[in-house]
Parts: C-alpha cells; sequence; structure tokens
C-alpha cells in the first residue's frame, strides 16, 4: 500500500531522514517510534506529499507522491501533530468544510458527519465553536476530519500527546477499531502506546531506520540480559553461596522476609533460559521453591538500547 | 474549481463572521462617506471624483489589513500543513483565497454604491467615470490583494505581513507621483509600474485594456511569487 524507498529529507546540510526504506501493507497499523527529532514527522510528511522528497520515492498504491500528489492525497486521512484546527469555526461546519475539501459529495456530507460523530463520540460538540473545546474533543475533532472521507491510509502524527490518562485510552480504543479496516501509520515517543495499537514498529533514530518488525519481534531479538525472580525457604547466605557456584551468574538483588523465605533476583548474559538450571539448583539443595519467573525484555529496553548513544 | 470556491466560501465565511470585518467596513464607509458628503453639501459638486481619489489610500491600510492573516495565520496555527495536505493544487488554494479577498473588497466598494445612486436621483451622474472608477478600484484592490497575500505567505506573523504588505502596495503607489525625480527616459516606465496611475486612468471613464493587462499582469506575478514561498514550506 505505502512503500518507501531510500528516502532522504534535507534541511539545508542537516539530513532529517537518512536513507530510509520500508512498506506498508494494508489492513497494517504501523506505529514509528523514536525520540524527539528522529524524524518521524519528515518521513510522515513527505507520505502525506507536504514535503518533496530531496532523495528517493514514496509511492502510496502505485502513485508516486512527486508526479501524482492528488491521487496520493485522496487515499490518506492526515492528522498533523498538534491537531491544527481551524478554531473559529463550529465542529460541524467545519467537518463539512473538511469533507466537501477531501471530496466528499455534497449530498453525502450530512450522513458522513453522522457517522464521525457517533465514531468520535462528537454529539455533545456538534454545535461548539472549536476553540472552546476541551483537548481531548479537538483530538476526536482532528481524528473526525481525517476520517471523514473514509479513507484506506490514515496517518496519525502523535495522536495522544498532550491528552489525560483516560482520553489516551479512549484514542487508543478508536485508532485500535480504525485499524481492523484501514491502514494506519501513527507516530509517537510513548512505548506503551505502540504495544498496545500497532502491529508492527519501526525505530528510527537520528534519521535512521534502525529496528523494524511486531512488538514480539523486537523483544525476542533485543539481545541483553535476562533477569530472573527466585523465592526459596533458606538463608540469604546459603543462596548467595549457591548461586555464586552457577557460571557467568550474578545476583542483583537478595532479602530474606520475617518467614524466612528469601527473595533474590539473578541476572545473567547467556543466552539460555535461567530457570532450568534454577529449578535443579534448589532441587539439589533441598530449597521449596515458591517463586520463579523471568523479566521479558520490555520494547523500552529494546528502544533505549537502540537509540541512546 | 469546485474545491477553490469552496474554500473561498470558507474564507468569506472566517470574515464575515468576526467582528473585526464588521469594524473595518464600518470605519472605511466613515471614510468615504464624509469624503462624498463634504464636497456635495458644502461645494455644491454632484461628483465621485473626491470618494475614487481617496479610495486608493484608504486600501493602503485597508488591503494589507484584510490579507495579513490569509497565510500568516495558518502558517502560526499549523493549518497551512493540513490545507496543503488536502487534495487541492497549491495555486488553486492561492486562487481560492484571492478571490475571498476580492469579493470581501467588493462587498466594501457595493456599499459605496449609495453613493452614486444618491447623486442619480438628485442630479448628473456620469455614468461612464462611475463604471470606469468602480472597476479600476477593484482592479487595484484585487492586485494589492495579491500583494498583501504575498506578504502573508513570507511570514508567521500578522503584523510582519501588514507591514511588509503595506511597504510594497505605498511604494507601488507612489511610483506615479515620483516621476519628477527620475530620469526623462525613465519617466514613462515608473509611470506605468505605478498602481494609482492605471486605477486615475481608469477613474476617468476610459477602460482601456493596458490599464487592466496591468492589473492582471501585477496580480499574476504576486501570486507566483506567493505560490513560490508556499512551495518552500514551513520549517
Amino acid at each position: 500500500m505505502i512503500e518507501v524507498d531510500h528516502l532522504v529529507k534535507r534541511y539545508g546540510a542537516e539530513r532529517a531522514v537518512n536513507d530510509i526504506s520500508f512498506q506498508v501493507e494494508k489492513g497494517e497499523v504501523l506505529g514509528f517510534l523514536g525520540p524527539n527529532g528522529a524524524g518521524k514527522s519528515t518521513t510522515m510528511k513527505t507520505i502525506t506529499c507536504f514535503l518533496p522528497p530531496t532523495e528517493g520515492t514514496v509511492r502510496v498504491d502505485g502513485s508516486d507522491v512527486r508526479t501524482n500528489g492528488l491521487a496520493v492525497r485522496r487515499l490518506i486521512g492526515y492528522l498533523p501533530e498538534h491537531t491544527p484546527l481551524y478554531t473559529d469555526m463550529v465542529v460541524r461546519d467545519y467537518l463539512a468544510f473538511m469533507a466537501r475539501m477531501r471530496g466528499v459529495e455534497a449530498r453525502d456530507v450530512a450522513a458522513r458527519i453522522g457517522e464521525m460523530t457517533a465514531r468520535c463520540g462528537l454529539e455533545r460538540v456538534l454545535h461548539k465553536p472549536i476553540d472552546a473545546l476541551s483537548k481531548g474533543y479537538r483530538q476526536r475533532v482532528g481524528l473526525a476530519q481525517a476520517m471523514i472521507h473514509n479513507p484506506p491510509i490514515l496517518i496519525l502524527d502523535e495522536p495522544t500527546t498532550g491528552l489525560d490518562p483516560n482520553q489516551i485510552v479512549e484514542i487508543r480504543e478508536l485508532i485500535r477499531s480504525i485499524g481492523q479496516e484501514k491502514t494506519v501509520i501513527l507516530s509517537t515517543h510513548i512505548l506503551p502506546e505502540v504495544e498496545a495499537s500497532c502491529d508492527r514498529v519501526l525505530i528510527i533514530h537520528r534519521g535512521n531506520l534502525v529496528a523494524d518488525g511486531t512488538p514480539g519481534e523486537l523483544q525476542a531479538g533485543f539481545e541483553g540480559s535476562q533477569t530472573v525472580h527466585i523465592r526459596v525457604d533458606a538463608d540469604e547466605s546459603a543462596v548467595r553461596a549457591a548461586v555464586a557456584g552457577l557460571e557467568g551468574v550474578e545476583m542483583t538483588h537478595h532479602e530474606q522476609d520475617l518467614d524466612g523465605w528469601t527473595h533474590a533476583v539473578v541476572s545473567t548474559r547467556n543466552a539460555a533460559d535461567l530457570r532450568p538450571e534454577l529449578f535443579r539448583l534448589a532441587v539439589r539443595e533441598g530449597w521449596t521453591l515458591a517463586g520463579l519467573h523471568r523479566d521479558e525484555a520490555n520494547l523500552e529496553d529494546v528502544f533505549r538500547q537502540l537509540t541512546s548513544n | 474549481m469546485q474545491l477553490m470556491w469552496i474554500l473561498t466560501r470558507r474564507e468569506l465565511g472566517a470574515y464575515f463572521d468576526s467582528p473585526a470585518a464588521y469594524v473595518v467596513l464600518s470605519v472605511f464607509l466613515l471614510f468615504t462617506g464624509w469624503f462624498f458628503a463634504n464636497p456635495l453639501f458644502l461645494e455644491n459638486t454632484a461628483s465621485l471624483r473626491s470618494v475614487f481619489d481617496l479610495i486608493p489610500f484608504i486600501f493602503l491600510f485597508f488591503v494589507p489589513a484584510v490579507t495579513m492573516s490569509t497565510f500568516a495565520e495558518e502558517r502560526r496555527a499549523g493549518t497551512l500543513e493540513l490545507l496543503l495536505t488536502l487534495p487541492i493544487r497549491d495555486w488553486q488554494v492561492i486562487a481560492g483565497k484571492l478571490l475571498a479577498v476580492v469579493i470581501f473588497l467588493g462587498a466594501g466598494l457595493a456599499a459605496t454604491l449609495l453613493y452614486p445612486l444618491s447623486l442619480s436621483l438628485m442630479g448628473d451622474l456620469d455614468f461612464g467615470q462611475t463604471v470606469g472608477g468602480y472597476a479600476g478600484l477593484l482592479l487595484l484592490g484585487m492586485t494589492c490583494g495579491a500583494i498583501g497575500m504575498f506578504a502573508s505567505s513570507v511570514t508567521r506573523n500578522q503584523i510582519v505581513a501588514f507591514i511588509l504588505g503595506f511597504g510594497i502596495i505605498f511604494i507601488l503607489f507612489l511610483l506615479d507621483k515620483v516621476t519628477a525625480f527620475v530620469p526623462g527616459a525613465l519617466a514613462g516606465v515608473v509611470e506605468y509600474l505605478g498602481t494609482d496611475y492605471h486605477a486615475q486612468n481608469m477613474m476617468r471613464g476610459v477602460i482601456d485594456t493596458r490599464d487592466v493587462l496591468y492589473y492582471v499582469s501585477v496580480t499574476f506575478f504576486a501570486t507566483l511569487l506567493t505560490a513560490y514561498s508556499l512551495s518552500k514550506r514551513p520549517e
């Protein structure tokens, strides 16, 4: 659906986007992840035909953004960062204007506004001027204008920035429901957001693509330490001595509670799962094992490792 | 073409929904009304001459005030990004906005039609001069509007847009009045480049294609500059 091929975008001497290539399939929800200023917005702006690429090509459904921009724009519903809206307009008038500008026939406008109102929960504010709305409602108006012409592709630049936790959950649910029928690209620097709503994640850092995969793949492919929590009915010192006998394993934390149980956190850089080994150790030592679990590497770890210097 | 008209209608809605537009129009009518009534009652001359002479002066301030928000405000609020990613070409955006400016100025001029109307009831109105004068003023307004929109397209600050627009329009307005200071060979050229010179011609009741062509080409040139400035995109 969207093919980005060796995209380079330069602002003066600075390379905001440096040779990025990726493809988005129909029906996919793709998350752009990266620190602020990584080139997420710039990439989105080239896909939406706002900025021309300096080098490389961007094709949307076969149309090149350089030569066939109007065709590309018709396929896309776009919500830029900070949700710019004509704040002097009433919500209904604004949606009607955007619907007409995005190619909805005059006779279908009312029906489309009705559908978007129901979908984005705008019933209560439809007749209010936009500058009287709360940030959460503005965001919904922004989403409504992006979807008003029922586009196959939605591009949302930081759709949840500046919202309170309840609003974030609402917008995320909305995006997930949209994602079932449309191709969606959304950018964020909030990690749980990607895990919550995306099929696939691209991590961009300083204009380069540093990771591409499903959230699961990125976690699995992450090379770092594994951490295992163990809880046994033994003395602290006995546990420490026993763990010290294992090769390449390090105890990072341990404490004994009043009932005599010791909680220990051990970590290793070995790839093999540490849990069977710890279980055998407990059996050998004759401990009662009350807890044994491994921390999964989360996206946050992946992200930090890839984007730190 | 249809998209352009939808945009024009939104722009007009934005003008007429805001109290500022009515303040500006009222002040415009107050000035022109004074310059119409003064010679009529005090000097007993049934002429639109003084009104026609005054309006290009008023346009110096009035037109940049109308156009200063066209692009600068959209740039500041970020709505320009959304507007330019709609399935509409940049030149259609510019043309749609210019059309709204011309219609707004036309509404101001239309309100002054009351003066020739009352003159025609009371005395002998020169019909040719009136038609020529209004046509000239509308063309002058369109030209100044295109220049003001260019000034608005290069900045995100409306005040800067106003001052820049006023500056350019003022220089073009002055050109035919400084011919005494330029070498003889150039005088004709400088005079021809002045905006007011052509309006004065048309107010005499002569609609000459040279004057019309001048306004159309300056408008076109200013629009090209605006398109160039938009194509560079913000940030």
